[in-house]
């Protein structure tokens, strides 16, 4: 049943003691780990082995944890589903049959599986939040600048973030607690934030919080995942909360914005596999420079990243800047305005994480646009640069339903207590 | 280019630009895609014009000289005396 969880099994022991001692985690294979395989689900980087370890990899280690194995997910962190991954896909523990949900699926499919206590996805436009949401577990995109990306392969910079997945809130918080912090070698991680204590913050009490319901994050949902949603905003009622309805105009447009911009990000970041310094060569890589770069890249890369490599270069060509690139970055900045201005009136946001139970394994592989477009929930968070988390809210014809708590930046808090209430 | 729908040649091009070679099969199956993906991107074209609160900055570190790592090569194919070694330019 869980079968291709971890793409490389090694246990990587940490100190001896701290608030992790004792404790498992699996790290998504995109997180660099000093002499350990780290590929990013890509046959580009098969057989790369990092010379050093990522922040969050080294705040593990002084934590105490043990990291037990490097984690399944789609090609360089671009799916929704785990199946572009080099190396297979991942079955979902909790929905045997589906998808674990990307690209974060091999992190949520440990946790979900038992094969680790807690696991670091990343989440660039829900990767972490999605596959949360399909396993039944825990996850938290924090806000943009509050955990360290260095030693993260990097996909879209400006819309990444590392974060904690758990079987519960308070032990996603504690993990959080651990990678959380400035860091001077990413020159974007933000000082203001250190110290802060997310894991006391679980305790349950929503007596008096402000839910706002974005009504554009309800349209088009799946019935069950909308009822199984609205009972759990009940539940948060008969607990004191309060909920009502707000609307925000942009996140019509966040999809194509996000794309746009994670495309465009993409065919700059990856025009470092060249297959001189590291990754994939292709066998007969001969003739010059641009045809043994061609070459390599075509071996080396999956259709999906092949995909948005393209369409990155389209979009920044010359003649179409203005049509996508510019108007997506506008669009970003709508969304950014509309959700400070709703929370200036409630504390945080709440909305199903997908709008969809887990897709059957197979199901949404030959069209691209049907998977974009299950992203709508989750990618105006990214565009935002605002937390947000996952958590179980119930099951729709057994499958499993994920919640998402939407806060104010650096108001990680307030979406660990709402959920919190939940469990 | 044209604003019309993607035909295979601007598939050709654009890959050419991204130094990705292509199957005739990839190619084909990549215009039609294309050619749904980015009519929904234009939609964009409804995005008002809106204020932006901060400009946007560039984040760098300074650009200083430190020492080359031994184990910077250790994942390199093929390298010479301390340096990488690649394909012909031309």
């Amino acid at each position: 049943m869980s079968a291709n969880i971890f793409i490389t099994e090694e246990t990587i022991e940490g100190d001896d003691d701290g608030p992790l001692a004792g404790r498992t985690v699996a790290v998504k294979d995109n997180i660099s780990t000093a002499g350990v395989r780290t590929t990013c689900g890509s046959k580009m980087l098969a057989e790369y082995v990092p010379p050093y370890d990522a922040t969050v990899v080294e705040r593990l280690k002084d934590a105490g944890a043990t990291i037990v194995g490097k984690a399944n997910m789609d090609e360089f962190g671009m799916g929704t589903t785990n199946e572009t991954s080099h190396f297979g896909p991942v079955d979902n523990p909790a929905a045997p049959g589906r998808v674990p949900g990307g690209s974060s699926g091999g992190s949520a499919a440990a946790v979900a599986a038992g094969e680790a206590d807690l696991a670091l996805g990343s989440d660039t436009g829900g990767s972490i939040r999605c596959p949360a949401a399909f396993c039944g577990v825990v996850g938290i995109k924090p806000t943009y600048g509050l955990v360290s990306r260095y030693g993260l392969v990097a996909y879209a910079n400006s819309l990444e973030q590392i974060g904690p997945l758990a079987p519960t809130v308070e032990e996603a918080a504690e993990l959080l607690e651990v990678i959380a912090g400035s860091d001077d070698r990413d020159g974007t991680s933000r000082e203001a934030v250190d110290d802060a204590e997310y894991a006391a913050a679980a305790d349950g009490d929503v007596d008096g919080l402000r839910i706002g319901v974005p009504t554009e994050l309800l349209s088009g949902a799946d019935e069950g995942v909308v009822e199984t949603f609205w009972d759990a905003v009940a539940d948060l009622e008969s607990q004191g909360a309060e909920h009502h309805e707000v609307s925000l105009p942009s996140v019509g447009h966040a999809v194509e914005a996000y794309y746009v911009i994670a495309m465009s990000e993409a065919s700059s970041n990856l025009a470092r596999f060249d297959g001189v310094r590291y990754g994939h060569t292709a066998e007969e890589a001969g003739g010059n420079w641009n045809d043994a770069f061609g070459r390599t890249r075509e071996e080396g890369f999956g259709d999906e990243v092949k995909r948005r490599i393209l369409l990155g270069t389209y979009a920044l060509s010359a003649g179409y800047h203005d049509k996508y690139y510019k108007k997506a970055q506008d669009a970003r900045a709508w969304v950014k305005q509309d959700f400070d201005e709703a929370l200036s009136e409630v504390d945080v946001l709440a909305s199903p994480t997908m709008p969809v139970p887990p897709f059957e394994l197979g199901e949404s592989l030959e069209d691209p646009l049907k998977m974009y477009l299950a992203d709508a929930n989750t990618v105006p968070v990214n565009l935002a640069d605002l937390p947000a988390i996952s958590v179980p809210a119930g099951e729709t014809d057994g499958l499993p339903v994920g919640l998402q708590f939407i806060g104010p930046a650096f108001g990680e808090e307030a979406i660990v207590r709402a959920a919190s209430a939940l469990e | 280019m044209s604003d019309d729908a993607v035909n295979p040649e601007e598939v050709r091009h654009v890959a050419a630009l991204a130094r990705v070679d292509l199957t005739e099969e990839e190619v084909d199956r990549f215009a039609a895609q294309f050619a749904d993906i980015l009519e929904y991107f234009e939609t964009l074209d409804e995005v008002p014009a809106v204020d932006r609160e901060v400009d946007l900055v560039n984040v760098m570190r300074p650009d200083e000289t430190r020492p080359c790592l031994d184990e910077a090569l250790r994942n390199a194919p093929e390298t010479e005396d301390g340096y990488f070694k690649g394909p012909n330019v031309s």
